[in-house]
């Protein structure tokens, strides 16, 4: 079971999207502490690493460089330790077939990166608690998935 | 004249806790840190008891309680969603205010202070979540699993969970069979 706070980790190139990105979660009510990576290969040694906390709740942006968010996703899914990890995918494009497929492959949430930091609140403050039921409410993690 | 007692708060507590919880006739200890540590697990009933005889003295439990009474309504409410009988959703509040014998305003801000999500937004989550599983099956149409959770009709049921989940029932059945196929 876990525990709050929430621990959340961030995977994204964009230095000024991390920032924004932490100062939108700390505007979240529920309360949580943060991890921030800056690529797709900084991600997976993370979470390989045998003594790193594991996130409840992993916010990877799909363009990064070295390895991007889905060839991630992929690992992630296809390892036995990791696999039940909560993923949000965190993108600017917000086409159906990109959303569909994310699905298909695994991800759990997809979000598409809002322009204004009122939304980006909102939306992280809604990932989050929905995120938080599936944990503390015996919600099947499987059939979980959510695009905002 | 005034007469200067010397006083220790620790021992107070402990004795006061002593004399409440074995008048409960609840079996505990002291562990090394000085927590109470119940020798078994208590009923929600009992835990109001200990609360009820620790509020005089100032004492009440911590949030534990508060987590105990919020499983109790997400017990209750999964219990409505997955009973057979089909309750009118405007009825959830009385049946759970009822059923709890709280207040429902008391009852929502308790549950929303502890689970940040408020009571409404959980049975809709709870409908949906079961929505999803009938829909996996496969046996039954979108009407059906409208009718079976009781939505007015199957455009309400889609509107919710599109609303809910970001996508369409239809899109959904399609996700999943795909992620089944690939696995």
């Amino acid at each position: 079971m876990l525990k709050l706070p929430l621990h959340v980790l961030l995977a994204d190139d964009d230095e000024d999207d991390r920032l924004i990105f932490k100062d939108a979660l700390e505007e979240v009510k529920m309360k949580t502490k943060v991890t921030i990576v800056n690529d797709g290969v900084q991600l997976m040694d993370y979470l390989l690493q045998a003594d790193s906390e594991l996130p409840g709740i992993i916010f990877l942006d799909l363009n990064m460089p070295r390895k991007g968010g889905m060839e991630c996703l992929q690992d992630i899914r296809n390892n036995k330790n990791l696999k039940n990890l909560t993923i949000a995918i965190y993108s600017t494009s917000a086409s159906e077939e990109d959303i569909e497929d994310t699905f298909i492959k695994g991800a759990n949430i997809y979000i598409k990166k809002p322009n204004d930091f009122n939304a980006l609140v909102r939306i992280l403050s809604e990932v989050i608690t929905i995120n938080w039921q599936y944990h503390t409410s015996d919600l099947n993690k499987d059939n979980f998935v959510l695009s905002i | 004249m005034k007469l200067h007692i010397k006083y220790d708060t620790v021992t107070v507590c402990k004795v006061v806790l002593q004399e409440q919880l074995e008048k409960l006739d609840i079996p505990f200890v002291f562990n090394s840190l000085g927590e109470v540590e119940l020798k078994k697990p208590i009923t929600y009933s009992q835990h109001k008891d200990i609360n009820a005889a620790l509020v005089k003295y100032g004492m009440e439990i911590l949030d534990d309680q508060r987590s105990i009474f919020v499983q109790k309504v997400k017990d209750t409410i999964i219990e409505m969603v997955n009973s057979e009988e089909r309750l009118a959703s405007a009825k959830f509040s009385d049946y759970l205010a009822k059923k709890l014998n709280h207040g429902y305003g008391h009852i929502s801000k308790i549950f929303s202070d502890v689970t940040y999500t408020s009571i409404e937004t959980f049975i809709i989550l709870q409908k949906i979540e079961k929505a999803k599983l009938l829909l996996m099956n496969g046996d039954l149409t979108l009407t059906e699993v409208a009718w079976k959770l009781n939505y007015s009709s199957v455009q309400h049921l889609s509107n919710q969970f599109k609303k809910t989940t970001g996508i369409t029932p239809t899109a959904f059945q399609r996700i999943m069979k795909m992620r089944r196929g690939k696995v």
